[in-house]
């Protein structure tokens, strides 16, 4: 059998030389291809005498597995270079910027509007819209503010005619909500608001989220509750101080005013809360039976409390925005900060 | 309302510093605005008095004076063009600290020597006063420190009122509240009727008894006004806000602030007959004591004599019967007035004064008589004279009736959320001037003080309750409802949903204005008639509401490219408004675009966005309302004639999109390639509720064609056509390309469709569809003159 060992040195150097897949192709068909070199020995052990033949052709067979596991290795080493070489030569520079993909963003306003909607839907309130030219009648004569009465004048109507008003609160809305439903009612009207006044402090456009609870045990106490737990959840700082403070509305009885300890001082006094240590942030109080009797709602039966707040104050405390007018100048630099 | 500590503290004086006063009132609903001391700090100053003045030798506008400090006369260098010999004035004494920690000493001015400094009152802020020195009483003693004489260790309290609080309105009142707040007694000063000295009196009559109910007067004759109010009315005056005028105008005022009641002084030999409190007759005219002439209008009330009117009645007198230096003798007024018969008067004249802000809130009354006495006291203490009886006229029917109100125990623990202790209930309502007796089990009958015109239910009393306990003594609860959770209709998209779109897509929120400036609104189309407008706007670009959000976001659009930012996506929802009965108010999406299609970037060729990104935009907005959207070609004011259409869904007019007008874009200034839009947000926002339907086992198979039609032929009829004609069979149908140029003639253009056919039943064979083909071009020839490209 020198033959084959001639012949499995002959392959495996021919093996191990070879430098492509093609090649490697033909050395298999040229020894183990049914006319292959191997394949031909196994056909000519018939020459050889019975017992000789089962141990030559174990040996032929030996050789036939070498090649063929060696000609598999070639070829996964040759196919995984060539891979290598085509991966290295489709390499990017990962470091390159990627494809611009624009990304817009909301206003802090109703960002700020957002958040309050979401707290009080979380306790079963309702988000209910209504139109912002107002008829007198839902602005004021409905929340207790006859033509005349001095509170009129804290509000600086703008006025489209007689009798119709560009509205100064969100207040119509909870009236008209009060004449189309029954109570019990937990409601948040947010939107804009209107007053005749434009200054560093006073924008004549801006928004507020008011909210209206009507049921047949709802109290003062409970009101300073919810009040204080979403003026907590706002911030997100659960051991902010908070106050109220009796202030007047004609449409509720008691009437407060809250105050929360300064956000920017923690209460040491500063610029932003005038070093009161205090900031002013919502009014609210006991809704005043007369606004019950308007809307045929039971004064016996039903007590309620409602509250208003300033989405554009509250905006500014909690991401520091320092000017008023900057939330309606458009500005993109502006705008792009609350993405 | 702003008042002196000083004041307060001699009707009320609790054992709290100044902070811890001010804080009390604020907690009680009183909000003290600001705590303000009356002047500076300083020291060394002393009242002095100018004895002698010469002309500075070297400096036309110095004067060299010599002054008497008490303890000698000093040489001063002074500038004032007030220095005059015979001027008491403060002098602040070589060793003396100003304000802002400015020490005082030996100096010289131009060579000459100066030993202190005359000041003005700016200088000692006092207040803003710096054109000249403070000029002093001419009785100030001289050497007095400055401070000790004009008792300047005080601070004032300002005072933001509420509407409703108008019994403190005086200081009375706010010592009152502070007396029950602490629980200590006010000190009221000792008030005795003035003796008589004159039997003197003039006719009183009341014509509009229910304007007014009530009206006080009384003569006192021989009043010397050459006598100076004495200086502690005329400090606390000034520290009210309140300049001096003469000694009788100084007394009402004082009275006015200290009791809260407004009167009102005649020169009794200006008047004729009688007073007649009346409704303004037709065409009557008055000056007011402000010189303004005014037409009285019908229903106005004036106090007159036989023959004219006198004053706007609880607004401000006239000029005409107003005391002056020759008035000899004086009527004095002392009137209630009804508040709601004339709340809205002194606003209707364009006047806001401290009595018509007094009488409209509602002034105690029954003070009127009590205020008579204080004022006459004072004015025969400061300018003499003989004092004539009280002449009373009321109509009793047209006084206030005080309402018993009904208080019960049950109620407050329902509304305040604890059971007040009834004891505590009735020393608070005792102490605040209520009367109450029991009437029954838990219940109290009441009635407010004559003060309170703010007690008209059960519930103002509960609140008096809650104010005087602390509202921040109150219990806090948590509100309960029983657990009922609901989901929105899921045919509606949310707003929120409809903006993390929009942001997704690269807009940015804007929130612009409601009303704009009418030819801005006018450059988009909306005239005068189609406008509504603010009748007292802020200014005049703020005048009109907008009929459109485009207008707004085109000018919000333009601000930032004015700052350099060359793309701009904005997008707003909000309302436009319309004229009509009721007025019109619609929400609405707007979109305002220009710039580069995308950043600039390695990636990006930097093409610019156009109608077709916009259009696109607004196609998958509206993707979800499964109703035929259609564009067809629009004109409208200040868009592009050849780019702008409206956007119909089925037949109705929904949107509206445009490049902007090249003249629109100049007056803007704003880029020629600026897309703008507007669309009815119902329609963005329809959903559906998704029914699935099966898919379809059997492949597809898809046919390109390219026909040439007129250039002026809408790709849409085409795509109708085909879908029309190639009929179920046709899932898809896409408008690869179009083309304009070589091989094609110059009229004409090619557009190439991609169709993609399918059943769900079988698989299509090829002659079918070949059959579908030849169908669609046919149709195509036949309607269009439509012909295949080779």
């Amino acid at each position: 059998m020198e033959s084959l060992e001639t012949l499995k040195t002959a392959a495996i150097e021919a093996v191990q030389a070879a430098g492509s897949p093609v090649e490697l192709e033909q050395l298999r068909v040229d020894y183990l291809g049914k006319k292959g070199q191997l394949t031909g020995l196994l056909k000519s052990l018939g020459n050889l005498s019975p017992e000789e033949r089962p141990k030559a052709g174990a040996l032929i067979n030996e050789v036939k597995q070498e090649l063929t596991s060696l000609l598999n290795a070639r070829k996964e080493a040759l196919e995984g270079s060539a891979m290598a070489e085509k991966l290295a030569s489709e390499r990017v520079d990962v470091t390159l910027p990627g494809r611009a993909v624009d990304r817009g963003g909301l206003h802090p306003i109703t960002r700020t509007i957002q958040r309050v909607e979401d707290f009080f839907a979380g306790m079963g309130f309702d988000v209910v819209e209504g139109p912002e030219i107002e008829d007198d009648y839902h602005n004021f004569e409905a929340l207790n503010i006859p033509e005349h009465h001095p509170a009129r004048a804290m509000h600086d109507t703008f006025y489209i005619d007689d009798t119709h008003v560009l509205r100064t609160h969100t207040s119509g809305v909870q009236v008209r909500t009060m004449e189309t439903r029954e109570p019990p009612l937990r409601i948040v009207c947010p939107g804009r608001v209107y007053r005749c006044d434009s200054d560093l402090t006073h924008s004549p456009m801006f928004h507020q989220v008011e909210g209206l609870l009507i049921d047949e045990h709802s109290s003062f106490g409970d009101l300073k509750g919810l009040l204080e737990q979403f003026l907590h959840a706002f911030f997100e700082r659960s051991d902010l101080d908070v106050r109220f403070r009796p202030s007047y509305f004609p449409f509720t009885e008691p009437s407060a005013e809250v105050d929360i300890q300064c956000v920017k001082c923690s209460g040491a006094g500063c610029r932003v809360c005038s070093h009161t240590g205090w900031l002013e942030v919502l009014g609210c109080g006991m809704v005043n039976p007369r606004v019950f009797e308007m809307t045929g709602i039971d004064t016996e039966r039903f007590t309620g409390f409602a509250f208003g707040l300033g989405v554009e104050r509250l905006a500014m405390l909690r991401y520091g925005i320092g000017d008023l007018r900057l939330n309606f100048d458009n500005d993109l630099r502006f705008l792009r900060q609350f993405q | 309302m702003i008042i002196s500590e000083h004041w307060l503290r001699e009707w009320v004086n609790p054992k709290l510093t100044t902070e811890e006063l001010a804080a009390q009132l604020t907690m009680s609903g009183l909000e003290v605005d600001a705590v303000m001391p009356v002047a500076g700090d300083f020291s060394g100053v002393v009242v002095a008095e100018i004895v002698g003045a010469e002309q500075h030798p070297d400096a036309d506008k110095l004067r060299v004076c010599e002054v008497d400090a008490g303890d000698g006369i000093v040489q001063i260098v002074c500038g004032a063009p007030n220095a005059r010999v015979g001027l008491k004035a403060p002098l602040a004494k070589v060793g003396a600290v100003l304000p802002g920690n400015f020490k005082i000493k030996k100096a010289k001015l131009r060579g000459v020597e100066s030993q202190g400094m005359l000041c003005a009152e700016a200088e000692l802020t006092i207040s803003d006063e710096n054109s000249g020195l403070m000029e002093l009483a001419p009785d100030a003693p001289v050497g007095t420190d400055l401070r000790d004489y004009l008792a300047l260790n005080d601070t004032t309290l300002e005072l933001g009122l509420t509407p409703n609080r108008a019994d403190c309105l005086g200081v009375i009142g706010v010592a009152r509240d502070l007396a029950v707040l602490n629980g200590i007694a006010l000190c009221e000063p000792a008030e005795e009727p003035v003796g008589l000295t004159s039997e003197r009196t003039f006719p009183v009559e009341i014509v509009a008894t229910e304007q007014c109910p009530r009206y006080l007067g009384r003569v006192i004759e021989n009043v010397d006004l050459t006598k100076s109010s004495p200086l502690y009315i005329v400090e606390r005056l000034r520290r009210a806000g309140i300049r001096s005028i003469d000694p009788v105008v100084d007394v009402t005022n004082y009275v006015m602030l200290e009791l809260g009641q407004p009167l009102h002084a005649f020169d009794l030999d200006t008047l004729h007959s009688g007073i007649r409190v009346r409704d303004a007759n037709p065409d009557e005219t008055m000056t007011l004591l402000d010189g303004s002439e005014i037409a009285l209008s019908a229903g106005s009330l004036v106090i007159a004599d036989h023959e004219r009117p006198l004053a706007l009645a609880g607004i401000m007198g006239g000029e005409n019967s107003g005391v002056s230096d020759t008035t000899r003798h004086i009527f004095l007024e002392s009137a209630f007035f009804a508040p709601e018969k004339i709340a809205g008067r002194a606003r209707s004249y364009g006047l806001h004064t401290d009595a018509s802000h007094r009488y409209e809130r509602g002034v105690d009354w029954q003070l009127q008589r009590r205020a008579m006495e204080r004022a006459s006291q004072l004015l025969l203490e400061v300018v003499g004279g003989q004092c004539g009886p009280v002449i009373e006229v009321a109509s009793e029917q047209d006084l206030p009736a005080i309402p018993e109100l009904r208080l019960r125990a049950a109620r407050i623990k329902r509304v305040l959320g604890f059971d007040m202790a009834p004891a505590e209930v009735e020393r608070i309502l005792t102490a605040l001037g209520f009367s109450m007796e029991s009437a029954g089990e838990g219940v109290w009958s009441c009635r407010a003080p004559s003060w309170r015109f703010d007690m008209t239910q059960e519930v103002d009393l509960i609140e008096e309750l809650a104010r005087v306990h602390g509202y921040n003594n109150l219990p806090v609860s948590q509100i309960h409802a029983d657990l009922v959770s609901k989901l929105p209709d899921e045919r509606l998209l949310s707003k929120r949903y409809l903006r993390q779109r929009l942001i997704g897509r690269g807009f940015q929120e804007a929130i612009t204005f409601s009303f704009i400036a009418p030819e801005l609104q006018a450059l988009f189309g909306a005239g005068a008639g189609d406008s509504v407008t603010v009748r007292n706007p802020i200014s005049a670009d703020l005048s009109v509401m907008r009929a459109s959000l485009i207008p707004g976001l085109a000018a919000a659009l333009a601000h930032n490219v004015k700052r350099q930012n060359s793309r701009v996506r904005l997008f707003e929802t909000g309302s436009r408004f319309s004229p009509g009965e009721p007025y019109q108010e619609q929400a609405v999406l707007g979109l305002a675009v220009t710039g580069a299609r995308a950043a600039e970037n390695w990636t990006e060729s930097g093409e610019r966005f156009d109608f077709f990104d916009l259009k696109g935009e607004i196609e998958q907005l509206l993707c979800g309302v499964h109703k035929t959207v259609t564009f067809r070609t629009a004109q409208r004011p200040g868009l592009h004639d050849g780019q702008s259409a409206e956007i119909l869904l089925d037949e109705a007019v929904v949107g509206l999109i445009g490049r902007i007008h090249p003249n629109a874009a100049r007056q803007l200034d704003v880029p020629p390639d600026t897309f703008l839009g507007e669309l009815v947000l119902d329609h963005v926002l329809a959903g559906q509720v998704p029914n699935y339907s099966d898919i379809s086992k059997f492949p597809e198979t898809r046919r390109d064609i390219a026909v040439i039609v007129s250039a002026e032929q809408s790709a849409d009829a085409i795509m109708s056509d085909v879908r029309a004609v190639a009929g179920a069979c046709l899932v898809d149908l896409r408008l690869f390309d179009v083309y304009q140029g070589k091989g094609i003639e110059p009229d004409q253009k090619s557009l190439a469709l991609g169709l993609t056919f399918r059943d769900n039943s079988r698989t299509l064979d090829d002659t079918e569809i070949t059959q579908l083909i030849a169908q669609v071009v046919d149709s195509l020839k036949k309607n269009f003159g439509a012909a295949l490209r080779n």
